[in-house]
Protein backbone atom coordinates (compact mmCIF):
# COMPACT_ATOMS: atom_id res chain seq x y z
CA UNK A 1 0.00 0.00 0.00
CA UNK A 2 1.37 3.42 -0.97
CA UNK A 3 1.32 5.92 1.82
CA UNK A 4 2.32 9.49 0.91
CA UNK A 5 4.43 11.59 3.27
CA UNK A 6 2.91 12.08 6.29
CA UNK A 7 3.94 15.95 6.78
CA UNK A 8 1.71 18.51 5.49
CA UNK A 9 3.90 21.18 5.77
CA UNK A 10 7.37 21.97 4.66
CA UNK A 11 9.71 22.77 6.85
CA UNK A 12 12.92 24.90 6.95
CA UNK A 13 15.12 26.67 8.80
CA UNK A 14 15.15 30.04 9.71
CA UNK A 15 17.50 30.69 6.27
CA UNK A 16 14.50 29.88 3.97
CA UNK A 17 13.35 33.34 4.48
CA UNK A 18 17.30 34.29 3.84
CA UNK A 19 15.79 36.18 0.73
CA UNK A 20 12.78 37.75 1.99
CA UNK A 21 13.89 41.29 2.15
CA UNK A 22 11.61 43.03 5.06
CA UNK A 23 10.91 39.92 6.96
CA UNK A 24 14.34 39.01 7.30
CA UNK A 25 14.62 42.16 9.38
CA UNK A 26 11.44 40.70 11.73
CA UNK A 27 12.93 37.68 12.33
CA UNK A 28 16.31 38.56 13.17
CA UNK A 29 14.64 39.60 16.64
CA UNK A 30 12.58 36.38 17.27
CA UNK A 31 13.07 34.34 20.11
CA UNK A 32 15.22 31.40 19.44
CA UNK A 33 11.74 28.98 19.55
CA UNK A 34 11.11 30.49 16.07
CA UNK A 35 14.04 29.20 14.65
CA UNK A 36 11.82 26.46 12.77
CA UNK A 37 9.64 27.54 10.04
CA UNK A 38 6.72 26.13 8.15
CA UNK A 39 4.69 26.93 5.15
CA UNK A 40 1.04 26.84 4.92
CA UNK A 41 1.07 27.54 2.03
CA UNK A 42 -1.62 30.49 1.35
CA UNK A 43 -2.73 31.92 -2.26
CA UNK A 44 0.07 35.01 -2.81
CA UNK A 45 1.38 34.69 0.70
CA UNK A 46 2.61 35.76 2.82
CA UNK A 47 2.86 32.25 4.36
CA UNK A 48 5.67 31.06 6.32
CA UNK A 49 4.55 30.66 10.42
CA UNK A 50 7.62 29.96 12.84
CA UNK A 51 6.89 27.09 14.59
CA UNK A 52 6.45 27.62 18.78
CA UNK A 53 6.86 25.46 21.69
CA UNK A 54 6.80 28.57 24.19
CA UNK A 55 3.33 28.62 24.89
CA UNK A 56 2.49 26.39 28.57
CA UNK A 57 0.68 23.41 28.46
CA UNK A 58 1.40 23.05 24.49
CA UNK A 59 3.09 21.18 22.38
CA UNK A 60 4.51 22.39 18.64
CA UNK A 61 1.95 24.72 17.22
CA UNK A 62 1.82 27.14 14.60
CA UNK A 63 2.81 30.55 15.70
CA UNK A 64 0.25 33.03 14.29
CA UNK A 65 0.61 35.50 16.85
CA UNK A 66 1.96 35.63 20.40
CA UNK A 67 0.19 38.36 22.28
CA UNK A 68 -3.05 37.49 22.71
CA UNK A 69 -2.11 34.02 21.41
CA UNK A 70 -3.36 32.61 17.75
CA UNK A 71 -2.06 29.23 17.63
CA UNK A 72 -2.54 26.72 14.89
CA UNK A 73 -2.92 22.83 15.04
CA UNK A 74 -0.14 21.68 12.11
CA UNK A 75 -2.32 20.44 9.72
CA UNK A 76 -0.44 16.31 10.25
CA UNK A 77 -2.08 16.14 13.64
CA UNK A 78 -5.71 15.66 12.40
CA UNK A 79 -3.67 12.27 10.51
CA UNK A 80 -2.87 10.93 14.01
CA UNK A 81 -6.03 10.38 15.75
CA UNK A 82 -9.74 11.55 15.64
CA UNK A 83 -9.34 13.74 18.76
CA UNK A 84 -7.03 16.45 18.24
CA UNK A 85 -5.01 15.93 21.17
CA UNK A 86 -4.88 19.17 24.16
CA UNK A 87 -1.25 19.98 23.78
CA UNK A 88 -1.86 20.66 20.16
CA UNK A 89 -5.50 22.26 20.53
CA UNK A 90 -5.81 25.71 18.53
CA UNK A 91 -5.52 28.00 20.63
CA UNK A 92 -7.75 31.81 19.79
CA UNK A 93 -7.78 35.01 22.33
CA UNK A 94 -9.27 38.51 21.71
CA UNK A 95 -7.31 40.30 24.42
CA UNK A 96 -4.31 40.15 25.85
CA UNK A 97 -5.37 40.24 29.24
CA UNK A 98 -5.72 36.29 30.52
CA UNK A 99 -5.25 35.20 34.10
CA UNK A 100 -2.16 33.77 34.00
CA UNK A 101 -3.08 31.97 37.71
CA UNK A 102 -6.36 30.63 38.57
CA UNK A 103 -6.76 28.52 42.00
CA UNK A 104 -9.73 26.06 41.96
CA UNK A 105 -10.98 26.73 45.73
CA UNK A 106 -11.36 30.44 45.00
CA UNK A 107 -12.87 30.28 41.59
CA UNK A 108 -16.55 31.09 41.41
CA UNK A 109 -18.59 31.05 38.79
CA UNK A 110 -21.49 33.84 38.55
CA UNK A 111 -25.34 33.20 37.81
CA UNK A 112 -27.57 36.29 37.72
CA UNK A 113 -30.01 38.46 35.32
CA UNK A 114 -33.38 37.72 35.20
CA UNK A 115 -33.36 34.66 37.72
CA UNK A 116 -35.05 34.03 40.79
CA UNK A 117 -31.65 33.40 42.71
CA UNK A 118 -28.43 34.88 41.89
CA UNK A 119 -25.74 32.16 42.41
CA UNK A 120 -22.02 31.87 43.21
CA UNK A 121 -20.97 28.47 42.24
CA UNK A 122 -17.58 26.75 43.32
CA UNK A 123 -16.09 24.02 41.08
CA UNK A 124 -16.85 21.48 43.45
CA UNK A 125 -20.50 22.98 43.20
CA UNK A 126 -20.20 22.49 39.73
CA UNK A 127 -18.71 19.24 39.70
CA UNK A 128 -21.92 18.03 41.74
CA UNK A 129 -24.15 18.60 39.17
CA UNK A 130 -24.83 15.57 36.81
CA UNK A 131 -22.41 15.00 34.53
CA UNK A 132 -22.38 14.89 30.89
CA UNK A 133 -19.83 13.92 28.37
CA UNK A 134 -19.99 14.80 24.80
CA UNK A 135 -17.58 14.58 21.38
CA UNK A 136 -17.84 18.12 19.19
CA UNK A 137 -15.65 20.00 16.53
CA UNK A 138 -14.14 23.27 18.10
CA UNK A 139 -13.90 25.35 14.81
CA UNK A 140 -13.06 28.94 14.53
CA UNK A 141 -15.22 30.99 12.30
CA UNK A 142 -12.35 31.94 10.42
CA UNK A 143 -10.81 28.96 9.56
CA UNK A 144 -9.12 28.55 6.34
CA UNK A 145 -9.65 32.43 6.17
CA UNK A 146 -6.23 32.69 4.59
CA UNK A 147 -7.77 30.50 1.82
CA UNK A 148 -10.04 33.58 0.25
CA UNK A 149 -9.95 35.17 -2.87
CA UNK A 150 -10.03 37.71 -2.54
CA UNK A 151 -7.70 37.96 0.63
CA UNK A 152 -9.16 39.51 3.54
CA UNK A 153 -7.75 40.99 6.22
CA UNK A 154 -8.01 38.66 10.11
CA UNK A 155 -6.33 35.56 11.13
CA UNK A 156 -4.10 34.05 8.27
CA UNK A 157 -5.28 30.70 9.00
CA UNK A 158 -5.01 27.96 7.37
CA UNK A 159 -7.27 24.95 7.93
CA UNK A 160 -5.81 24.48 11.51
CA UNK A 161 -7.80 26.29 14.00
CA UNK A 162 -10.38 23.61 14.61
CA UNK A 163 -10.10 20.43 17.03
CA UNK A 164 -12.27 17.60 17.75
CA UNK A 165 -12.44 16.55 21.82
CA UNK A 166 -14.82 14.87 24.13
CA UNK A 167 -15.92 17.27 27.05
CA UNK A 168 -17.02 16.28 30.43
CA UNK A 169 -18.85 18.72 32.51
CA UNK A 170 -22.21 19.77 33.35
CA UNK A 171 -25.65 21.09 31.21
CA UNK A 172 -26.07 24.82 31.08
CA UNK A 173 -29.64 24.42 31.51
CA UNK A 174 -28.96 22.28 34.90
CA UNK A 175 -27.11 25.33 35.90
CA UNK A 176 -29.65 27.69 34.90
CA UNK A 177 -32.54 25.72 36.49
CA UNK A 178 -30.53 25.99 39.84
CA UNK A 179 -31.33 29.87 39.52
CA UNK A 180 -34.44 30.12 38.69
CA UNK A 181 -35.24 31.35 34.91
CA UNK A 182 -38.12 33.93 35.12
CA UNK A 183 -40.43 34.39 32.51
CA UNK A 184 -39.59 36.71 29.67
CA UNK A 185 -36.10 35.67 29.17
CA UNK A 186 -34.82 35.99 25.80
CA UNK A 187 -30.86 35.63 25.68
CA UNK A 188 -28.23 33.96 27.87
CA UNK A 189 -25.05 36.29 28.31
CA UNK A 190 -21.24 34.35 28.99
CA UNK A 191 -18.06 36.43 29.76
CA UNK A 192 -15.18 35.24 30.75
CA UNK A 193 -12.13 35.60 32.81
CA UNK A 194 -9.96 37.35 29.75
CA UNK A 195 -10.41 41.53 29.91
CA UNK A 196 -9.61 44.14 27.47
CA UNK A 197 -6.46 46.44 27.45
CA UNK A 198 -8.07 49.28 26.87
CA UNK A 199 -10.24 50.08 29.89
CA UNK A 200 -13.32 51.64 27.81
CA UNK A 201 -12.97 48.68 24.87
CA UNK A 202 -15.74 45.84 24.80
CA UNK A 203 -15.15 42.81 27.07
CA UNK A 204 -15.34 39.77 25.22
CA UNK A 205 -18.97 38.12 25.50
CA UNK A 206 -21.25 35.85 23.52
CA UNK A 207 -24.70 35.27 23.98
CA UNK A 208 -27.21 32.47 22.86
CA UNK A 209 -31.24 32.42 22.84
CA UNK A 210 -32.73 31.37 25.51
CA UNK A 211 -33.89 28.01 24.10
CA UNK A 212 -31.05 27.50 22.50
CA UNK A 213 -29.00 27.55 26.13
CA UNK A 214 -31.34 25.12 27.74
CA UNK A 215 -31.63 22.60 24.82
CA UNK A 216 -29.67 20.21 27.26
CA UNK A 217 -26.39 19.64 24.86
CA UNK A 218 -25.07 22.90 25.81
CA UNK A 219 -22.53 22.52 28.53
CA UNK A 220 -20.57 23.65 30.50
CA UNK A 221 -17.19 21.53 30.59
CA UNK A 222 -14.48 21.34 32.62
CA UNK A 223 -12.49 18.22 30.75
CA UNK A 224 -11.43 17.95 27.63
CA UNK A 225 -10.24 14.74 26.45
CA UNK A 226 -10.57 13.17 29.91
CA UNK A 227 -8.23 16.09 31.66
CA UNK A 228 -8.80 19.16 32.89
CA UNK A 229 -8.79 21.99 30.11
CA UNK A 230 -5.33 23.62 29.20
CA UNK A 231 -5.72 26.99 30.76
CA UNK A 232 -5.12 28.86 26.71
CA UNK A 233 -8.22 26.56 26.20
CA UNK A 234 -10.42 28.06 28.72
CA UNK A 235 -9.24 26.37 32.52
CA UNK A 236 -11.40 25.87 34.55
CA UNK A 237 -14.51 26.01 32.55
CA UNK A 238 -15.36 26.56 29.34
CA UNK A 239 -19.25 26.77 27.24
CA UNK A 240 -19.44 24.14 24.90
CA UNK A 241 -21.96 24.91 22.30
CA UNK A 242 -22.09 21.63 19.80
CA UNK A 243 -22.26 22.68 16.19
CA UNK A 244 -21.76 26.17 16.46
CA UNK A 245 -18.45 27.99 15.36
CA UNK A 246 -16.01 28.30 17.98
CA UNK A 247 -16.71 31.85 19.32
CA UNK A 248 -19.15 30.70 21.13
CA UNK A 249 -17.53 28.37 23.60
CA UNK A 250 -16.77 31.34 26.03
CA UNK A 251 -13.31 30.29 27.29
CA UNK A 252 -12.50 30.83 31.19
CA UNK A 253 -16.01 31.06 31.87
CA UNK A 254 -17.03 32.57 35.31
CA UNK A 255 -20.28 35.03 34.40
CA UNK A 256 -23.42 33.89 32.59
CA UNK A 257 -26.54 36.51 32.66
CA UNK A 258 -30.01 35.88 31.54
CA UNK A 259 -30.71 39.09 29.79
CA UNK A 260 -34.99 39.65 29.44
CA UNK A 261 -33.68 41.90 26.50
CA UNK A 262 -31.56 40.81 22.98
CA UNK A 263 -27.79 41.49 23.83
CA UNK A 264 -26.73 44.79 22.28
CA UNK A 265 -22.71 44.20 23.06
CA UNK A 266 -20.33 44.59 20.46
CA UNK A 267 -18.77 40.81 20.05
CA UNK A 268 -22.82 39.24 19.94
CA UNK A 269 -24.67 42.11 17.61
CA UNK A 270 -21.80 43.54 15.33
CA UNK A 271 -18.63 41.65 15.35
CA UNK A 272 -18.71 37.76 13.83
CA UNK A 273 -21.63 38.42 11.98
CA UNK A 274 -22.15 37.06 7.94
CA UNK A 275 -24.36 37.45 5.19
CA UNK A 276 -27.98 36.25 5.72
CA UNK A 277 -26.98 34.45 2.28
CA UNK A 278 -26.56 30.63 1.20
CA UNK A 279 -23.12 29.28 2.07
CA UNK A 280 -22.59 33.12 3.83
CA UNK A 281 -21.41 33.92 -0.06
CA UNK A 282 -21.51 37.51 -1.62
CA UNK A 283 -19.71 39.06 -4.28
CA UNK A 284 -16.39 40.64 -3.69
CA UNK A 285 -17.54 44.01 -3.04
CA UNK A 286 -21.53 43.77 -2.78
CA UNK A 287 -23.22 45.96 0.00
CA UNK A 288 -26.48 46.61 1.26
CA UNK A 289 -26.49 43.01 2.24
CA UNK A 290 -28.55 41.63 5.71
CA UNK A 291 -26.40 40.55 8.34
CA UNK A 292 -26.70 38.20 10.90
CA UNK A 293 -24.88 36.69 13.72
CA UNK A 294 -22.49 33.76 12.78
CA UNK A 295 -24.27 30.44 14.25
CA UNK A 296 -23.85 27.03 12.95
CA UNK A 297 -21.68 25.15 11.36
CA UNK A 298 -21.74 23.62 8.20
CA UNK A 299 -20.18 20.07 7.02
CA UNK A 300 -16.33 19.97 5.72
CA UNK A 301 -14.01 17.02 4.92
CA UNK A 302 -10.12 16.68 4.69
CA UNK A 303 -7.36 14.22 3.53
CA UNK A 304 -4.80 14.39 6.09
CA UNK A 305 -2.39 11.58 4.89
CA UNK A 306 -1.95 13.28 1.46
CA UNK A 307 -0.73 16.79 0.63
CA UNK A 308 -0.43 19.37 -1.92
CA UNK A 309 2.25 18.38 -4.57
CA UNK A 310 2.89 14.72 -3.52
CA UNK A 311 3.41 11.80 -5.96
CA UNK A 312 1.93 9.09 -6.26
CA UNK A 313 2.40 5.55 -8.41
CA UNK A 314 0.35 5.25 -11.33
CA UNK A 315 -1.78 2.16 -10.93
CA UNK A 316 -0.62 1.31 -7.30
CA UNK A 317 -3.03 0.72 -4.47
CA UNK A 318 -3.40 3.17 -2.56
CA UNK A 319 -5.20 4.79 0.81
CA UNK A 320 -6.69 8.09 1.35
CA UNK A 321 -7.80 9.02 4.27
CA UNK A 322 -8.83 11.94 6.59
CA UNK A 323 -11.39 13.49 8.84
CA UNK A 324 -15.30 14.80 7.91
CA UNK A 325 -17.90 16.62 9.89
CA UNK A 326 -21.35 16.93 9.15
CA UNK A 327 -21.21 20.93 11.32
CA UNK A 328 -24.51 20.64 13.30
CA UNK A 329 -25.23 16.96 12.05
CA UNK A 330 -23.52 13.87 12.04
CA UNK A 331 -21.60 12.95 8.59
CA UNK A 332 -23.89 10.65 6.46
CA UNK A 333 -21.51 9.85 3.87
CA UNK A 334 -17.98 11.33 2.74
CA UNK A 335 -17.14 10.91 -1.09
CA UNK A 336 -13.58 10.75 -2.67
CA UNK A 337 -12.86 11.92 -6.08
CA UNK A 338 -8.80 10.86 -7.88
CA UNK A 339 -9.94 12.53 -10.95
CA UNK A 340 -10.87 16.47 -10.04
CA UNK A 341 -14.67 15.48 -9.28
CA UNK A 342 -15.84 13.67 -12.84
CA UNK A 343 -16.86 10.48 -10.80
CA UNK A 344 -16.95 10.00 -6.76
CA UNK A 345 -16.37 6.65 -4.86
CA UNK A 346 -17.92 6.38 -1.64
CA UNK A 347 -15.24 6.09 1.52
CA UNK A 348 -15.61 4.00 4.85
CA UNK A 349 -16.81 6.02 7.44
CA UNK A 350 -14.57 5.20 10.75
CA UNK A 351 -16.44 4.91 14.44
CA UNK A 352 -19.20 7.08 14.91
CA UNK A 353 -18.28 8.96 18.10
CA UNK A 354 -21.08 11.34 17.88
CA UNK A 355 -22.84 13.77 15.04
CA UNK A 356 -20.92 16.31 16.59
CA UNK A 357 -17.80 15.05 16.39
CA UNK A 358 -14.78 14.17 13.08
CA UNK A 359 -15.67 11.18 11.48
CA UNK A 360 -12.72 9.49 10.44
CA UNK A 361 -12.58 7.98 6.69
CA UNK A 362 -10.83 5.59 4.39
CA UNK A 363 -10.77 4.65 1.21
CA UNK A 364 -8.41 2.44 -1.47
CA UNK A 365 -7.61 3.73 -4.60
CA UNK A 366 -5.56 3.29 -7.84
CA UNK A 367 -4.11 6.32 -9.01
CA UNK A 368 -4.88 6.52 -12.89
CA UNK A 369 -2.66 7.94 -15.76
CA UNK A 370 0.41 9.46 -15.27
CA UNK A 371 0.37 13.06 -14.62
CA UNK A 372 -1.52 15.95 -12.81
CA UNK A 373 -4.41 14.85 -10.96
CA UNK A 374 -6.59 16.75 -8.56
CA UNK A 375 -7.92 14.49 -5.25
CA UNK A 376 -11.22 15.67 -3.37
CA UNK A 377 -13.67 14.61 -0.62
CA UNK A 378 -16.43 15.57 -0.18
CA UNK A 379 -18.99 15.41 2.78
CA UNK A 380 -22.95 15.23 3.19
CA UNK A 381 -24.28 15.60 6.50
CA UNK A 382 -27.11 13.33 8.24
CA UNK A 383 -29.81 16.40 6.89
CA UNK A 384 -28.53 15.92 3.07
CA UNK A 385 -26.48 19.12 3.58
CA UNK A 386 -23.52 18.56 0.84
CA UNK A 387 -20.36 20.56 0.33
CA UNK A 388 -20.40 23.12 -2.48
CA UNK A 389 -17.79 23.08 -5.45
CA UNK A 390 -17.91 26.54 -5.43
CA UNK A 391 -15.61 28.66 -2.72
CA UNK A 392 -17.65 31.17 -0.27
CA UNK A 393 -16.77 34.24 0.23
CA UNK A 394 -17.42 37.05 2.70
CA UNK A 395 -15.22 39.85 3.82
CA UNK A 396 -14.58 38.27 7.11
CA UNK A 397 -13.25 35.30 5.65
CA UNK A 398 -16.23 33.38 7.52
CA UNK A 399 -17.09 29.79 7.27
CA UNK A 400 -15.22 28.16 4.65
CA UNK A 401 -16.59 24.89 3.88
CA UNK A 402 -16.18 24.41 0.15
CA UNK A 403 -15.16 20.90 -1.42
CA UNK A 404 -10.90 21.01 -0.91
CA UNK A 405 -8.70 19.67 -3.66
CA UNK A 406 -5.46 18.45 -3.53
CA UNK A 407 -3.34 18.21 -6.39
CA UNK A 408 -0.93 15.50 -6.92
CA UNK A 409 1.30 13.99 -9.41
CA UNK A 410 0.66 10.46 -10.36
CA UNK A 411 4.23 9.14 -12.01
CA UNK B 1 -5.96 7.62 24.51
CA UNK B 2 -8.39 9.16 27.66
CA UNK B 3 -7.77 8.65 30.96
CA UNK B 4 -10.84 7.35 32.32
CA UNK B 5 -13.38 9.80 33.44
CA UNK B 6 -14.67 7.90 36.19
CA UNK B 7 -12.51 9.53 38.91
CA UNK B 8 -14.78 12.76 38.09
CA UNK B 9 -18.00 10.69 38.14
CA UNK B 10 -17.00 9.29 41.45
CA UNK B 11 -16.28 13.13 43.21
CA UNK B 12 -19.27 14.37 41.63
CA UNK B 13 -21.08 11.70 43.84
CA UNK B 14 -19.19 12.25 46.59
CA UNK B 15 -22.11 13.82 48.88
CA UNK B 16 -24.35 10.80 48.01
CA UNK B 17 -22.77 7.91 48.61
CA UNK B 18 -21.95 5.99 52.18
CA UNK B 19 -19.30 6.50 54.23
CA UNK B 20 -17.54 3.33 53.19
CA UNK B 21 -16.86 4.30 49.75
CA UNK B 22 -15.53 7.51 50.51
CA UNK B 23 -12.10 6.52 51.09
CA UNK B 24 -12.26 4.70 47.87
CA UNK B 25 -13.11 8.16 46.22
CA UNK B 26 -10.32 10.24 48.10
CA UNK B 27 -8.10 8.15 46.20
CA UNK B 28 -9.88 9.04 43.29
CA UNK B 29 -9.90 12.40 43.90
CA UNK B 30 -5.64 12.09 43.98
CA UNK B 31 -4.81 11.17 40.46
CA UNK B 32 -8.07 13.59 39.45
CA UNK B 33 -9.22 16.03 38.19
CA UNK B 34 -8.68 19.94 38.44
CA UNK B 35 -5.46 21.65 39.96
CA UNK B 36 -4.84 24.92 40.14
CA UNK B 37 -3.01 26.39 37.44
CA UNK B 38 -0.11 29.06 37.35
CA UNK B 39 1.73 29.99 33.49
CA UNK B 40 4.04 32.75 32.01
CA UNK B 41 2.75 33.93 28.40
CA UNK B 42 5.09 35.08 26.17
CA UNK B 43 5.00 38.49 25.51
CA UNK B 44 5.84 38.91 21.69
CA UNK B 45 8.62 41.45 21.97
CA UNK B 46 9.29 41.55 18.39
CA UNK B 47 9.20 45.43 17.03
CA UNK B 48 7.58 46.15 13.33
CA UNK B 49 10.43 46.50 10.59
CA UNK B 50 11.96 49.48 11.22
CA UNK B 51 11.46 52.18 8.22
CA UNK B 52 9.89 55.53 7.76
CA UNK B 53 6.56 55.36 10.16
CA UNK B 54 7.50 52.47 12.08
CA UNK B 55 7.91 54.59 15.46
CA UNK B 56 3.95 55.49 14.87
CA UNK B 57 3.04 51.81 15.13
CA UNK B 58 5.33 50.80 17.77
CA UNK B 59 4.04 53.16 19.57
CA UNK B 60 0.33 52.70 19.09
CA UNK B 61 -0.47 49.29 18.36
CA UNK B 62 2.19 47.12 20.64
CA UNK B 63 0.46 47.53 23.66
CA UNK B 64 -2.33 45.49 22.33
CA UNK B 65 -1.35 43.08 20.24
CA UNK B 66 2.36 41.46 19.01
CA UNK B 67 3.45 42.34 15.91
CA UNK B 68 3.53 38.84 14.23
CA UNK B 69 -0.55 38.83 12.92
CA UNK B 70 -0.06 42.21 11.02
CA UNK B 71 3.05 40.87 9.17
CA UNK B 72 1.31 38.02 8.22
CA UNK B 73 -1.45 39.90 6.42
CA UNK B 74 -1.89 39.30 2.66
CA UNK B 75 -1.64 42.46 0.36
CA UNK B 76 -4.16 44.81 1.32
CA UNK B 77 -5.37 48.26 -0.48
CA UNK B 78 -4.89 51.53 1.47
CA UNK B 79 -8.66 51.19 1.85
CA UNK B 80 -8.41 48.37 3.77
CA UNK B 81 -5.72 49.06 5.41
CA UNK B 82 -7.40 52.13 6.28
CA UNK B 83 -10.25 50.59 7.53
CA UNK B 84 -8.38 48.02 9.92
CA UNK B 85 -6.79 50.96 11.75
CA UNK B 86 -10.02 52.55 12.03
CA UNK B 87 -11.59 49.59 13.30
CA UNK B 88 -9.18 49.32 16.16
CA UNK B 89 -10.02 53.01 17.04
CA UNK B 90 -13.65 52.56 16.75
CA UNK B 91 -14.75 49.15 17.93
CA UNK B 92 -11.64 48.10 19.35
CA UNK B 93 -11.14 51.94 21.38
CA UNK B 94 -7.37 51.76 20.98
CA UNK B 95 -5.92 55.46 21.80
CA UNK B 96 -4.01 56.06 18.87
CA UNK B 97 -3.55 59.83 17.82
CA UNK B 98 -5.77 60.68 15.16
CA UNK B 99 -2.33 62.51 14.22
CA UNK B 100 -0.58 59.32 13.66
CA UNK B 101 -3.52 57.61 11.29
CA UNK B 102 -1.95 58.27 7.88
CA UNK B 103 1.69 57.62 9.12
CA UNK B 104 0.55 53.98 10.23
CA UNK B 105 -1.70 53.30 7.33
CA UNK B 106 1.37 54.18 4.73
CA UNK B 107 3.69 52.27 6.85
CA UNK B 108 1.48 48.92 6.63
CA UNK B 109 0.67 50.18 2.80
CA UNK B 110 4.73 49.62 2.18
CA UNK B 111 5.62 46.86 4.19
CA UNK B 112 2.92 44.47 2.65
CA UNK B 113 4.06 45.76 -1.14
CA UNK B 114 7.36 45.30 -0.34
CA UNK B 115 6.84 41.63 0.26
Amino acid sequence: MEKASPSHFLWSRRHFLGRAGGATLALASTPAWADVMTRLPLPGGPDERPMTTAFPQKGALILQRTRPPLLETPFEVFDQSVFTPNDRFFVRWHWALIPTEVNIDAFRLAVRGHVNRNLSLSLNDILALPQMELAAVNQCSGNSRGYFQPRVPGGQWSNGSMGNARWTGVRLNDVLERAGVKAGAVQVRFNGMDEATVPDAPDFMKSLAIDHARDGEVMLAYAMNGEQLPLLNGFPLRLIVPGWYSTYWVKMLNDIEVLDQPDTNFWTKTAYTIPDTPNASIKPGEIGVRMVPINRMVPRSFITNIKAGDTLRASAPTLARGIAFGGDSGVSRVDFSKDGGKNWQQAKLGKDEGKYSFRQWQIHFNPADKGDHVLMVRCTSTTGEMQSDTPNWNPSGFMRSVIEQTAVVVA
Amino acid sequence: MFRTLLPIALIAGAAFVSPCAQAQDKQAKEKLLLKSVSVDLPNGDRMFPSKLGSDAVNNNCLACHSAGMVLNQPVLSRSQWKDEVNKMRTAYKAPVDAGDVDAIVDYLVSIRSAN
